[in-house]
């Protein structure tokens, strides 16, 4: 089977076994040791029997953890990844979601995953790690694996206060990165510097090609990025040439005019995406490297990472938002107006996407999966099922995507999809709270919590700060004697946002 | 209001549940991430009128309620 992304790594093991491929500064892997390490865990996994299942991978961020991405692959399950920092009581929620039966933790999260509900099997890094690989065990399980196989379960953000759990499998994964590369040209030589978590998505970007193309990540130490300058002393230190990056990153580099001081020698591939790149601060980005490489990427989780792409390659003009472009060559955009017919030129409507990219749906969750991934709208001849994203855009006079807007509450913030009404609901569950509804300021990046009860804002803090991960927690907080509604009931968000 | 009651009326509308004045690793010691340092130093030029640049960014600059008083100050004369 070609699509496979264990054969991936398995050739590039063998024609370069001894190359770097993750590296976080501390730990490094080659591609020999990451194949060993992900025989021995994909071993011990089969031996005690866990099969075609979902199993928890609760690590500090690390070549290791990719290591154990590997381990879960190899025995025919598919990995969870989970966030070390998250609270424990949203890790419950995943894990009352997917029910896993096993979990693989290192010496950092061994303690903190003892207070999680989950009853389960604790398997240490370390130990899976011994295990001695058993080539005819694994070539077992390998033959019986074909490439609709999942593989892993991301956790995006649910409007009701559950995380959704997106199921991917190896086809969609090794298309996309097929396509990714076509766009953007990955090859042996591409040293990517990675910025995004492992838990989400974004990391594919990284992770699979550079087991393909036999590149080499380096996972950036977190707390650089709030020291651009020797952020980018670190890029050419470790002479990173490509990075996929989150607009803010970006931003925050050329904002504090680090290319005053210094500049990235390296770097010719520059994309990114999940928000929209402020004009100034890409101009400062253009001017201080003229000969790179600069792509905007568009997608949803639902249909594997990235679908749509736009080379910076013409001017883009004062007040112009980077188009999002086209879609990538296995997929198609369908935008679709609210009466259910084909959007024409400069009308807006909802992108659908099409193609192999779409994932299998939300894991443990048919009612949600139903809502989202449906029959393609513009066709019921055949059974077909597309992805309704809820962006909304239109093409341009290029005949370029552009993106527009949500149709519900969902931001993009700090790169991360998070749906407002998940965070109410977890504020609501706190006792004193009567009402409450979130804003987002986008001027100023916050997410801004407006409620009704008797508590004071540090207390409320100190209690989401247990049910919220870091970056879904407001940034700003503003309690309220009544909250306004508008004449049909609902909650006045426009005067919310005048409040602020 | 003088600096510090400034910058503390901001960092307590930024972190309302930290003791700033108590502690010496905001930074180091991870009570303050890279999301905060951007929104911080953001407010931080608008509250004072100052520019803080990437030389600035720097944990020993932001480890203390101290030591972001002697760099908004010092900020304030090069103007």
């Amino acid at each position: 089977m070609t699509n496979n992304v264990l054969d991936c790594l398995e050739q590039t093991a063998a024609r370069l076994p001894d190359k770097t491929a993750f590296s976080d500064g501390s730990v490094s892997l080659t591609f020999l040791e990451l194949k060993k390490a992900s025989d021995s865990i994909g071993t011990a996994l089969i031996q005690k029997g866990y099969k075609k299942e979902p199993v928890l991978i609760y690590m500090e961020k690390s070549p290791q953890q990719i290591a154990a991405f590997f381990g879960v692959i190899r025995s025919g399950c598919f990995y969870v990844p989970i966030d070390d920092e998250m609270p424990a009581s949203r890790i419950d929620l995943i894990i009352k979601n997917c029910h896993p039966r096993v979990m693989i933790c290192d010496e950092s999260t061994r303690e903190k995953a003892k207070k999680l509900s989950f009853s389960g099997e604790t398997i240490g890094y370390g130990d899976a790690t011994e295990t001695t690989a058993d080539a005819e065990l694994l070539k077992e399980v390998h033959d019986k694996t074909i490439d609709t196989d999942p593989i892993y379960i991301v956790f995006t953000s649910g409007s009701t206060g559950v995380p959704k759990g997106v199921i991917a499998n190896h086809r969609s994964v090794m298309d996309y990165i097929g396509q990714l590369s076509e766009v953007l040209g990955f090859g042996e030589d591409t040293v990517f510097g990675n910025q995004s978590p492992l838990y989400f998505d974004a990391c594919l970007k990284e992770v699979y090609p550079t087991i393909r193309f036999g590149a080499t990540t380096y996972l950036i130490p977190k707390e650089l990025f709030s020291q651009p300058k020797n952020l980018v002393e670190y890029l050419n230190e470790k002479k990173i040439n490509t990075i996929c990056w989150v607009v803010s990153a970006l931003t925050m580099i050329s904002a504090f005019k680090t290319f005053d001081i210094v500049r990235p020698e390296y770097l010719r591939t520059i994309a990114f995406g999940s928000e929209v790149f402020p004009i100034k601060q890409y101009r400062l980005w253009r001017q201080a490297l003229p000969d790179a490489s600069f792509t905007n990427l568009y997608g949803p989780t639902e249909a594997t990472g990235m679908s749509c792409y736009f080379k910076c390659d013409r001017e883009i003009e004062e007040g112009e938002a980077i188009p999002i472009g086209r879609p990538f060559e296995n997929t198609e955009v369908l935008l679709i107006k609210e009466d259910g017919s084909e959007a024409g030129p400069g009308e807006e409507g909802e992108i659908y996407l099409r193609g192999t990219c779409v994932t299998m749906g939300y894991y443990n969750d048919a009612e949600r999966t139903a809502g989202a991934f449906v029959q393609n709208p513009l066709q019921s001849a055949y059974p077909e099922t597309v992805y309704r994203t809820g962006d909304m855009a239109r093409y341009n006079d290029h005949g370029e995507l552009v993106f527009l807007s949500r149709r519900d509450h969902q931001i993009k913030h700090m790169g991360h999809r998070i749906e407002l009404g998940e965070i109410e609901a977890d504020v609501s569950s706190v006792e004193e709270i009567k009402i409450c509804a979130c804003t987002y300021d986008r001027d100023r990046d916050k997410i801004v919590l407006h409620f009704v009860g008797d508590i004071d804002k540090k207390a409320l803090i100190e209690k989401l700060k247990e049910l919220l991960p870091r970056y879904m927690l407001p940034g700003k907080v503003i309690n309220l004697d009544e909250m306004p509604f508008t004449a049909n009931g609902k909650i006045d968000r426009k005067k919310l946002e005048e409040m602020r | 209001m003088n600096v510090r009651e400034e910058l503390m009326e901001i960092l307590e509308e930024l972190h309302p549940e930290v003791d700033f004045e108590s502690e010496d690793a905001l930074v180091s010691g991870k009570v303050l991430d890279s999301f905060d340092i951007v929104n911080l130093v953001t407010e931080l030029d608008d509250a004072f009128d100052i520019e803080i640049t990437a030389a600035d960014l720097l944990p020993e600059n932001f480890d203390t309620v101290d030591g972001m008083v002697e760099l908004i100050m010092n900020r304030m004369e090069d103007i």
